[in-house]
């Protein structure tokens, strides 16, 4: 089921979740040859890249829920000069195109860091996690309309790569944040990231369970809303949608696609099955073809 | 536990990775329930893993049902479980669990013929006594020199449900003609039960019904008061993992420790399994682990 996205033409409609599969990892893992010859995605999107190196957050990073995972990783990274230098060249190797996520904690600095990452010919296209605050006005950039538009004006101009937003479903309209990123030069969004949860210490103390104190629910749990949200979204924007949350099986590509996403994105499933992607598109395509 | 090949080196053939690592085949696969056997609180697992290669001591895999991985308690399990396999060989692997929890209570309710999706082996498993020395000597800058006995004593070290990659390794090293002082800790008689087997083995309970009344981290440090030419290899909960840290960093001797961490995926994709370094950040138990060295390591967590 090949599939032109943002001009990369791609196999299949199935790529990653950011954060969700690490490529260099699993070729330790796995090793380098059998990952190559079967790599799941289409295209892989990597871990969120920041102008400074971060640690992440302090364990514990998890909290297992009804059908669902509330993650608190806190976004490590190497930071955009040895992403650029160490990272970059070994992704280059791997048999699809390379997206690359990027986070700012302020317009200036996420327009330097998408400034850095456009220069590179290795990277086919940048996605921008605009899923924090901004230190500079203390306003989520992703959540208020008006301030999503505002930064992406900022960013916009900086490279002629593919920008694609990925929106934070933690607001109150997603769909009026979406119609901001287009208003704003952005050429696709992907949605959803996941809901914000807060889990507590089973021991009935109420204290927290996360070291980072608040996570993000993803998996089947919040499968149904990424569909409101996927639909909410088409009907309201014109650029191209990645539609992910909770998909498991070809069935629930299909329905993001049915809604009006453009490609689907597997992230928590890829934790319980790690060629679940390979296996999402092959079932995606029997559906389509009718089988 | 006992099916070993002798003769020709049955791992010759296995894919590793760039460290020596034996690389896991990729994606998951389907395993059967050979037996399941109940040692006083523990279950023992057999699997038929016909596809999968014999993990380094150390390594583990990760197991889900392939029937009812969920719909259990608060509707879960819905990841996959982390284990080191007491043994692997010939196709088959052995676990150890307890039921503890909706993942464990729902494994150590399989009965044969049911279905596993297994993955792994994964992660780093434990190194040589030889070079486990050479490598803490090298970063301490003390004389390497290790007399003229042949090499250091390994002591194995195993808390409660550390004990699988423990026999594994232990096993390994009697093959290469290395025995190890085995020192086994459990919360009670019921518990060490399963360590019946290991004659050799020093036993310690917290509650005194077998063995040293008191903490297995007890034996451990007379053991060093007697001889401190030794390597040590510790695999249990966090807080005797750290025990074992603090003393053996007092000691300066030489260790790795078996970690755990509760995980996603196995296979470095969530970075949730992270454990502190002494020198600041994180590592990931699962690639960077689950065999770590003990000098690298700030406080191991409690959980």
């Amino acid at each position: 089921m090949p599939v032109s996205f943002c001009g990369l033409a791609l196999d299949h409609p199935i790529v990653n979740g950011s954060g969700t599969f690490d490529a260099l990892a699993a070729e330790r893992a796995f090793g380098r040859t059998a990952l190559h010859a079967a790599f799941p995605f289409s295209a892989y999107v990597s871990k969120t890249i920041t102008l400074v190196p971060r640690p992440g957050n302090p364990p514990p990073r998890l909290w297992e829920t009804a059908t669902g995972l509330v993650n608190s990783i806190g976004l490590p990274n190497k930071g955009v000069e040895a992403y650029l230098a160490d990272d970059v060249p070994r992704y280059a190797t791997l048999p699809v195109p390379l997206i690359t996520n990027v986070m700012g904690a302020t317009g200036e600095e996420l327009a330097e860091v998408t400034a850095a990452v456009g220069d590179r010919p290795e990277i086919a296209a940048i996605e921008l996690n605009v899923s924090c605050p901004n230190v500079a006005t203390g306003l989520d950039i992703g959540a208020v309309p008006a301030e999503l538009e505002a930064v992406l004006r900022r960013v916009r101009p900086v490279t002629a790569k593919p920008l694609i937003v990925k929106l934070t479903p933690n607001t109150a309209d997603v769909a009026l944040c979406a119609q901001a990123a287009e208003a704003a030069g952005a050429d696709a969004v992907s949605l959803i990231n996941t809901l914000r949860a807060v889990p507590l210490q089973p021991d009935g103390s109420g204290a927290r369970w996360l070291g980072g104190r608040q996570g993000g629910l993803s998996g089947p749990a919040i499968r149904v809303v990424a569909l409101a949200q996927v639909a909410a979204v088409a009907e309201r924007v014109g650029i191209p949608i990645v539609g992910m949350g909770g998909v498991q099986h070809g069935r629930h590509a299909a329905d993001l696609l049915s809604v009006g996403a453009t490609l689907v994105a597997v992230g928590t499933e890829s934790f319980r099955d790690p060629i679940a992607g390979a296996r999402i598109a092959a079932e995606l395509s029997a559906l389509a073809a009718g089988a | 536990m006992s099916v070993h090949q002798s003769g020709a080196d049955p791992h010759s053939a296995i894919p590793r990775g760039e460290d020596g690592r034996t690389l896991a085949p990729f994606g998951r696969r389907r395993a059967l329930v050979v037996s399941t056997r109940t040692v006083g609180s523990y279950v023992l697992l057999e699997l038929a893993d016909r596809d999968g290669p014999p993990a380094d001591p150390g390594q583990f895999h990760m197991l889900a049902t392939q029937q009812h991985w969920g719909a259990g308690e608060d509707e879960r399990p819905f990841l996959p479980r982390a284990f080191s396999p007491m043994g692997s060989s010939g196709g088959h692997l052995w676990f150890m669990l307890e039921d503890v929890g909706p993942g464990t209570h729902r494994l150590a309710t399989l009965k044969k013929g049911e279905a596993l999706w297994v993955s792994g082996p994964f992660g780093r498993g434990f190194h040589s006594p030889e070079t486990v020395h050479v490598e803490a000597r090298s970063v301490s800058g003390d004389d390497p020199a290790l007399g003229d006995r042949g090499g250091p004593r390994p002591i194995l070290v195993a808390g409660g449900i550390g004990l699988p990659p423990i026999i594994d390794w232990s096993r390994r090293l009697t093959e290469q003609g290395t025995e190890a002082t085995m020192l086994l800790g459990f919360r009670d008689a019921a518990h060490a039960q399963v360590a019946a087997s290991f004659a050799t083995a020093q036993l310690a309970t917290d509650d005194g019904s077998a063995g040293h009344h008191g903490y297995v981290t007890e034996l451990l440090a007379a053991e060093l008061d007697r001889d401190q030419h030794a390597v040590v290899y510790a695999c249990g909960p966090g807080p005797m993992l750290e025990a074992v840290r603090r003393l053996v960093s007092e000691r300066d001797v030489p260790t790795e420790l078996a970690l755990e961490a509760g995980m996603a995926c196995g296979y470095g994709a969530c970075f949730g399994c992270v454990v502190p370094l002494k020198d600041g950040g994180y590592a990931r138990v699962c690639v960077d682990g689950p065999v770590m060295a003990a000098g690298d390591l700030a406080p191991v967590p409690a959980h």
